[in-house]
Formats: C-alpha cells, sequence, structure tokens
C-alpha cells in the first residue's frame, strides 16, 4: 500500500459522494435522502418521496359493478391535478375512497409516504388535512355563514372542547381572512341555507379552507357559478398551489384550461391517459370515450 | 369585481360575538317562572284558604307537577330529535327506568307498613320470595337510589347507542329499534320474575326519607323540586345549544356527513346528547313517581313515547321552549277532554299530530314567532 494508491481512493470516495450530492439535489424532495431514518413528526405528512397521494391497483365494485378497475395515481406535494371524465368514470368513488367514505376491495391508498388511509375513519381522515368538498355544495343549512366556518376551523373537535369552546383572536382572524377571500364578508350572520347556489359553493370552499388541509379535493367547484364567480374561483385555486394540493373533478374545460398543469382522464374506474390538456385533448383514446364509439 | 374592491376598501370585519345564555327579557321571563312555582304556588296552595277564589287546589298542583314532568321528558325530546334530529321514540323507557329506580326505594320505605307486615316488599310476599333479589341491593339507600335514577337510563342509553350509532343506524330505523327497545322492556317488566312487581308494578307509596308523602307540605315540596329541575334543565339545555357542542348537533341533523369530511367523530356528539337526554327522562321519571303514587310497566307501552314526540313536535322542535310549551298545551287539553269527552281524547291526539305536521311543521312557538317578525 503505498501513499499514491491512498490519495487515488481518497479522490474515488470524494467523486463518489459528490456524484451522489449531485444526484440527490435534482430530487423532488429536494436533495433529502430518501433512504435514510428521519425524526417523524406527529401532524405531518411526510412528503420526502415527493407524492403527498398514493393510490395503487385500487379496485372497488358495487354490487357486482366495478366502479373502480387498477386505479393508480398519484400526486405531488403543492400540485394543482384535474381529472376530467365521462360520467360513471368513478371520479366520485375515488374521492369517496381517499376520504374513508368507501373501502375498497384491494389496492393501496397513502397519504404521504406513512399514512394508510384505508385503516382512518373518515373523521380522522379530515383531521389529518384532506379536506373534501361534494359534488353538490353542501352546507350546514340551518346555521349561519359565521357558525359555519367556525365548525370547519382547525381545533380540537371532541365533545368536550366543543361545549367549552370559545374563538380566540387568532382564529377569528383567520375566519375573517376566509371570509374575506371567499367574497362573503356582507353574509357572516346570514344563513347559510338562503345563500345562492354560487355562495354555497364558495362558502363549501371557505370550510375547506378553514380546516387548512394539506391536501383538497373538489368535486365540481364552479357547477352553477356565474362566470364572474368561476373566474375568481380559478384565482383562489392558483393561488392555493404550492401551499397545498389540490385534486379538482370538473367537467368545465375553460376552466381546467385556466388552472391545470396535469390533467389526468379517468374511465370506467382506471386511468386512460394523462398529461397537458392539450395532450390529452388530442389523444385518440380520450377523444373515443367522450364522443362515443 | 366591483364588489371584490368594495370589500378590500371596507373597515375590518366585525365577527358576531357568541350569544349571551339567556336574552333579558328572557331572563326577566325565568325568573318570574321561578318565582311562580317556587313562591306563588306554595302560597297559594297551602296558606291561601280554600274558599278564596286566588286558591290553587290539590287537584291542580298534581296536575301542573305531572305535566312539569312530562315537559322535562319534553325538553330530553327536542335535545335529541329537534337539534340532533335523531327522533327516539323509546324514551318512555328511560322515563319508567328513573321511576322504578325511585319506585325500589319507596317501596322498601313501606317498611312493615305493607298488607303483610312483611320486611319485603308486598308483591314479594305474595311470589312467596324469601329474600330480596340481587338487583334490590341498593334499593334502602336514598344516596344510591339518586345515583340509580341517572345511571341505568344512562347505562342503557350509552350501550344501545353505541352499537345503534357505530352501526350509523339512521332515520326511521333508529326510531323503529327505540320503539322495539321500550316494547321489549315493557315485557319484560311485567313479567313477577324479574322482580319489578309485575302487571302492578310499585304502589302504595308510604313516605320519602321518613316522611310521610301524603301530606300538603311533603307534595309542595316535591312540587317545588320538579319546578326547579326543569328550570335548570332548561338552563342547561339552553347552555349546550349555545355552545358550539350546540350547533354541531344541528349540524349532524342537517348534513352528518360533511360534518365528518370537517373532522368531526360524530358518534361521541350523538352518543352524549342521547344519553344526556336519556337521564333527563330519568330524573323526571323519579320525580313523577312519588307524586303520582304509581309506576307500572304501562309506562313502557309505545304509545307513552310516541307521545314525548307529539308534545315536542306541537310545542316546536329546535327551540328550547316549546317542547315545554307542547307538553302543557297537548297535558293541558288531555286532562280537560278526558274529562269532558273521554272517547274523544285519541281522535284529538291523532288529529293534532296530523295537523302539526301539515300546518305547523315549527310547532306553536315556531308560529308564534313568524307572526311576530311578521308584525315587526
Amino acid at each position: 500500500m503505498t501513499p499514491d494508491l491512498l490519495e487515488q481512493g481518497a479522490r474515488r470516495v470524494e467523486e463518489r459522494l459528490a456524484a451522489i450530492a449531485r444526484q440527490n439535489s435534482q430530487t423532488e424532495s429536494g436533495g433529502r435522502q430518501a433512504g435514510f431514518s428521519r425524526v417523524k413528526a406527529n401532524d405531518d405528512v411526510d412528503v420526502t418521496h415527493g407524492r403527498i397521494l398514493y393510490l395503487e391497483d385500487v379496485n372497488v365494485s358495487f354490487d357486482g359493478f366495478q366502479a373502480i378497475r387498477n386505479l393508480s395515481l398519484d400526486i405531488a406535494p403543492g400540485e394543482l391535478r384535474c381529472i376530467i371524465g365521462p360520467n360513471g368514470a368513478g371520479k366520485t368513488t375515488m374521492m369517496d375512497i381517499i376520504t374513508g367514505k368507501t373501502r375498497p376491495d384491494s389496492g393501496s391508498v397513502y397519504f404521504g409516504s406513512t399514512i394508510n388511509l384505508l385503516r382512518y375513519r373518515e373523521s380522522d381522515i379530515a383531521q389529518m388535512g384532506i379536506g373534501r368538498k361534494f359534488q353538490k355544495p353542501t352546507v350546514f343549512e340551518n346555521l349561519s355563514v359565521f357558525e359555519n366556518l367556525e365548525l370547519a376551523l382547525k381545533t380540537h373537535k371532541g365533545v368536550r372542547s366543543s361545549v367549552f369552546f370559545k374563538l380566540d383572536s387568532a382564529q377569528g382572524d383567520r375566519l375573517a381572512e376566509v371570509l374575506e377571500t371567499i367574497h362573503l364578508s356582507d353574509s357572516v350572520v346570514r344563513q347559510a341555507g338562503n345563500l345562492s347556489h354560487g355562495q354555497k359553493q364558495w362558502l363549501e370552499i371557505g370550510m375547506l379552507l378553514m380546516q387548512d388541509p394539506k391536501l383538497l379535493l373538489l368535486d365540481e367547484p364552479v357547477a352553477g357559478m356565474t362566470d364572474e364567480e368561476t373566474e375568481r374561483t380559478a384565482e383562489l385555486f392558483l393561488s392555493l398551489k404550492g401551499k397545498h394540493s389540490l385534486m379538482v373533478v370538473e367537467h368545465d374545460m375553460g376552466f381546467i384550461n385556466t388552472i391545470s398543469d396535469i390533467v389526468t382522464v379517468l374511465c370506467d374506474g382506471s386511468v386512460l391517459a394523462q398529461g397537458t390538456l392539450a395532450q390529452v385533448q388530442s389523444d385518440e383514446r380520450v377523444i373515443e370515450v367522450y364522443l362515443g364509439r | 369585481m366591483n364588489t371584490a374592491k368594495i370589500h378590500s376598501a371596507k373597515m375590518p370585519l366585525v365577527l358576531p360575538t357568541p350569544a349571551p345564555l339567556l336574552s333579558k327579557s328572557a331572563w326577566a321571563a325565568w325568573l318570574l317562572a321561578a318565582i311562580v312555582l317556587c313562591a306563588l304556588v306554595p302560597l297559594l296552595n297551602l296558606v291561601v284558604a280554600p274558599d278564596s277564589v286566588l286558591h290553587i287546589s290539590d287537584f291542580l298542583v298534581g296536575l301542573l307537577a305531572k305535566i312539569m314532568c312530562y315537559a322535562i321528558c319534553a325538553l330530553a325530546m327536542d335535545l335529541i330529535w329537534g337539534y340532533t334530529g335523531i327522533l327516539s321514540l323509546g324514551h318512555g323507557l328511560f322515563f319508567a327506568l328513573g321511576g322504578y329506580a325511585m319506585g325500589m326505594y319507596l317501596m322498601r320505605q313501606i317498611g312493615h307498613d305493607g298488607n303483610y307486615k312483611s320486611d319485603l316488599p308486598d308483591f314479594m310476599v305474595f311470589l312467596d320470595w324469601k329474600t330480596l333479589p340481587w338487583h334490590w341491593a341498593l334499593s334502602d339507600s336514598f344516596v344510591a337510589t339518586l345515583f340509580l335514577v341517572v345511571a341505568a337510563p344512562a347505562a342503557l342509553a350509552l350501550v344501545f347507542g353505541f352499537f345503534a350509532f357505530r352501526s350509523r343506524i339512521k332515520g326511521v330505523y333508529f326510531s323503529i329499534i327505540t320503539q322495539a327497545m321500550t316494547f321489549a322492556a315493557m315485557l319484560l317488566f311485567f313479567r313477577n320474575e324479574t322482580g319489578f312487581g309485575g302487571n302492578n308494578g310499585f304502589t302504595d307509596f308510604k313516605r320519602i326519607l321518613g316522611i310521610p308523602l301524603a301530606t300538603p307540605g311533603m307534595r309542595m315540596v316535591l312540587f317545588v323540586l320538579t319546578g326547579a329541575v326543569l328550570l335548570l334543565f332548561f338552563l342547561l339545555g339552553r347552555y349546550l345549544v349555545n355552545s358550539k357542542f350546540g350547533r354541531v348537533l344541528q349540524a349532524v341533523r342537517d348534513s352528518e356527513s360533511r360534518l365528518m369530511f370537517c373532522g368531526y367523530s360524530t358518534l361521541g356528539y350523538k352518543l352524549t346528547i342521547w344519553t344526556l337526554s336519556a337521564m333527563m327522562c330519568g330524573v323526571a321519571g323519579a320525580l313523577y313517581v312519588p307524586q303520582v303514587g304509581i309506576i307500572n310497566p304501562s309506562e313502557m307501552s309505545p304509545a307513552n313515547s310516541i307521545e314525548i314526540a307529539i308534545w315536542a313536535a306541537v310545542g316546536g322542535r329546535a327551540t328550547l321552549i316549546g317542547p315545554i310549551v307542547g307538553a302543557f298545551l297537548v297535558n293541558g287539553a288531555k286532562s280537560w277532554l278526558t274529562v269532558t269527552y273521554p272517547e274523544f281524547w285519541l281522535y284529538f291526539l291523532g288529529a293534532l299530530f296530523i295537523g302539526v305536521t301539515l300546518f305547523l311543521p315549527d310547532g306553536v312557538v315556531g308560529l308564534v314567532n313568524k307572526l311576530r317578525s311578521k308584525r315587526a
């Protein structure tokens, strides 16, 4: 063993480490290394692998009808993903699975790398940071706009904390901020049941924002909105992108065109195509399912 | 887009402050009710001479006390049905359980003064039992009885509710199984060997805490106690529905799945209000039995539970005062009609229920509120 050989060896090690560092800095996880153990923060979703939602080979059937067939899909943190597809493609069922309403027959659904969503109930999943807007706007009709938002507020949601709950000033500020965002500051004490359809949609989106979710699932958020309201919604979603991950199911192609990066086309319960809107719109198979065969 | 600019130019938003427990006028009414129940009625019954116009007869005192017990049940029903949207047709059972717990104590208080001059209650002697059954072990103690009055209905409600709510049984299915529950319990209590006096139940009570029951003073003490419990339960209900807890209950009623996706586990909420409601009925039953002097399994009959729901519906669901008003209206009408036109009472009750469902979905209080807001 000569000093030369030692030196060469040392150089090789350095080069190798540098190569690894180069490689890592290009990963979506921002250079953190996935393979090493790390401290698990309890109320945080582990997105080190660059995926906040991960569905693999999910199958569901209702009374013999296969609603979801080998569905695999994943979403990156901060991504705004649009989902389109003909009626009965399984879009709403997919959201039911992610939010714990429907249990799949097989397959795996992960939130981040560590949370197996199939183990939790709807309320737990919501508390972990997945918010959902229904297809039909669903708000608490007999409560005021303020009370609707207050209920959605991110806080302890057990019985005892609700009995003794008092809105503190930080929470009040947050509420006012969301009211501003959803343009309902004028209707704070109005009964939610008396709002217009579009306003109910907004209120429901506001309730999602109050939950401060990491992932938002939005089922036809602009259905029944005026053009102006749709435009505002698009602005809102684009401003949420990056901070939150969004999955938007819509039929309004104009709206999708405004907000989308990647569009996933669902058909018969599985992914048919994926890409930019222009790409999927020019895809032969997509044209076929939309125009009929 | 113009509206958005106006928004941003506006002053900072003022959020609504939490509503007070009762408004000033409501506090005044509450205090007035307290004075009437705790001072005026005793005064007019005990002090004012019987031949005076102002005198309140013992019959009326007894009737009012009975109706106040019913009003507590209606209030309890309102919390679970009016606010949470869960229609129970088995609340008569919780009422009867509280009543039976108190009845057992009152039976033991008879001591040797029964027909058979025995240490055991008469019906046990009649059945030729030599010792007290195990479930009578606590019946000698008044404190234990007070505990059982709430614990027995609560325990049943908790177990029943846990399985029903965990299985997500809702709507009419829940109503039907509660109805079945009270019917099954009635059959059970009818049997002599369960040790609850069979179809005769418990009666012929002599004293409570060693004090004779049949004195005017004791009757008035029980009356005032019933009134106080009703008023306090009203405040408790008011506190609950005013809190965020109450709004969660209404959210359960309006859209339970939305609430779950907001991160609420609704099981705990439903179970809490369901159990609390059962406990309130148990207390009502315990107040009812010494004043009426009898408890038997017919209190668990399905019709009784349905009547509780009718009181709440007539008065007005989801207003706390409504069910109390409803209990007084319906039972007042009942005691008048069963005397004057006894054969028409059931027709009247049926017609009332149909009429309220069709024309007064918000009950009498809802109607008054509507008229008042129209005038304003």
